[in-house]
């Protein structure tokens, strides 16, 4: 029991990482990684709410969804679930610190958007899994999301300072990087 | 057959409710205070967030006019009419907006200007700028690939038929996307009201901007001695005016051996007439 709820989340965090492997959620990858600052906010916003979205979207799958039948509704229903979320998040967020608030900007309501949460919540579901799998791999998900973007907004901090050449200033090179970080988390493949 | 809709209205409209409620009451747990005076301010900004102000988006100057700290005259694209709502709504005097359209100081078409090589590469002017300064000899002139074209999201500038590029003074709101884009840092805002202008940034001697372009400052002085308010100096052999004291007089223009002086007005009702 306790080894399968390892595995899960050693393989969401670095084997299926959402950003890096699986591919999922790259817009707030790229917008909010120019800080390390803005980026854990950003991740920790994420965690919160993809954890969250992986245990609701469970209980109303198999609760409410699978007894009437109504399985097709599923895309809809999540997003309801993860629309509200967001929002609730954010009212938390302009409260507590206005500052994060300010610097995440739009990428805050685009998290509503943001493909690995919804990504979450449907590969859970087409997963054999329990309740608390689903959550630990929506955790796990997450955590890996968060990884990979601070890490990311590391080398970015850095490549700002960096003397790269004119033609590959800003957006190239932060995508050469990404390109790079992910042929690195290749290197994790065959570990589950 | 009703279950079929029944069924998914009540568990859609139960969660639609369900959730309503908790975010109702979470907008009341966690409600902020905003400064009613910043919400009218930010209503009454045209939201094109272009940046123009010198603020990050429409809202950051909202708040910033709201707490008094940016003067309520910073919004080009909006002018003269939101600047006196703005003043309606923070009860002060509007003042008057000054708009400043950019030009391009350079005149150095396909026919004037010496081309060093054949360009044949991506359609941008940084990156034919990257290959030693562009196909051009002089290395401060327009180099036409419309890279500011591209980036002026008011449709204000273009490049002519003859590979310059002109703004639109009808159309350009002076906020400078152009003047951040080009290589060539040719382009500059200058007042509306100047109509006066030497249009080229060549700080090379006269000898060789003889070689290279017909229009190109020589750096031969005559302008700075013919200039009534001496507002004319000479900058590393370009001449340039100070555009606060100019007076639109025209003197320097005829003395001009390159015509490297223009006069809008001018250019204008000459192009009318034909
Ligand atoms: S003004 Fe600058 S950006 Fe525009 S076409 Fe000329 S060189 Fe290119
Ligand atoms: S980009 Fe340049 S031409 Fe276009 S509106 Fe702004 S200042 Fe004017």
């Amino acid at each position: 029991m306790l080894t399968n709820l390892l595995l899960i989340l050693v393989s969401s965090i670095f084997v299926n990482n959402f950003l890096l492997s699986r591919f999922l959620g790259e817009c707030p990858f790229l917008g909010v990684s120019k800080q390390v600052e803005t980026a854990t906010g950003m991740s920790v916003a994420v965690v919160f709410v993809m954890t969250m979205t992986a245990a609701i979207t469970y209980l109303i799958n198999y609760y409410i969804l699978v007894p009437f039948g109504l399985e097709y509704l599923q895309i809809i229903a999540f997003i309801v679930v993860i629309a509200s979320l967001v929002q609730f998040v954010e009212m938390v967020i302009k409260k507590t610190s206005p500052t994060l608030y300010q610097a995440l900007g739009i990428y805050l309501p685009l998290i509503t958007t943001n493909c690995a949460v919804l990504g979450v919540a449907l590969l859970n579901v087409q997963n054999p899994y329990n309740f608390i799998e689903a959550v630990v791999n929506g955790f796990g998900s997450s955590v890996g999301f968060a990884f990979a973007l601070i890490s990311y907004a590391g080398i970015r901090e850095r490549l700002a300072l960096a003397p790269i050449p004119k033609a590959l200033e800003g957006f190239p090179s932060a995508l050469i990087g990404a390109g790079l970080l992910s042929l690195g988390f290749l290197g994790f493949r065959g570990l589950v | 057959m009703i279950q079929e809709i029944l069924y998914p209205l009540l568990v859609l409209g139960g969660m639609g409710l369900l959730f309503g409620a908790v975010l109702a009451y979470a907008s009341q747990k966690f409600y902020v205070e905003v400064n009613p005076l910043q919400q009218k301010v930010r209503d009454a900004l045209p939201g094109a967030n272009d940046g123009g102000c010198g603020f990050a988006s429409c809202d950051a100057y909202a708040q910033a006019v709201a707490e008094g700290r940016a003067d309520i005259n910073k919004c080009v694209v909006g002018g003269q009419a939101v600047a006196e709502a703005l003043a309606a709504i923070m009860g002060t005097d509007a003042g008057t907006v000054k708009k400043r359209i950019a030009r391009v100081m350079c005149k150095g078409t396909d026919n004037n200007a010496v081309k060093k090589y054949k360009y044949h590469g991506v359609k941008d002017c940084r990156a034919a700028n990257a290959l030693s300064g562009g196909d051009k000899e002089c290395e401060f002139g327009c180099l036409g690939l419309g890279t500011c074209e591209r980036v002026c999201p008011f449709d204000a500038i273009h490049v002519t038929a003859e590979g310059i590029a002109e703004s639109d003074e009808e159309k350009c709101t002076g906020c400078g996307m152009c003047v951040d884009v080009c290589p060539k840092n040719v382009i500059q805002l200058i007042d509306i009201s100047k109509r006066v202008i030497i249009f080229c940034n060549n700080h090379d001697k006269g000898k060789r901007v003889r070689q290279i372009c017909k229009v190109g400052c020589i750096a031969c002085s005559i302008c700075v001695r013919q200039c009534p308010e001496k507002v004319i100096t000479m900058d590393n052999d370009l001449a340039v005016i100070n555009y606060d004291g100019c007076t639109n007089c025209g003197a320097c223009i005829p003395r001009c051996p390159t015509k490297t002086i223009l006069n809008l007005d001018e250019i204008i009702s000459e192009v009318v007439a034909s």
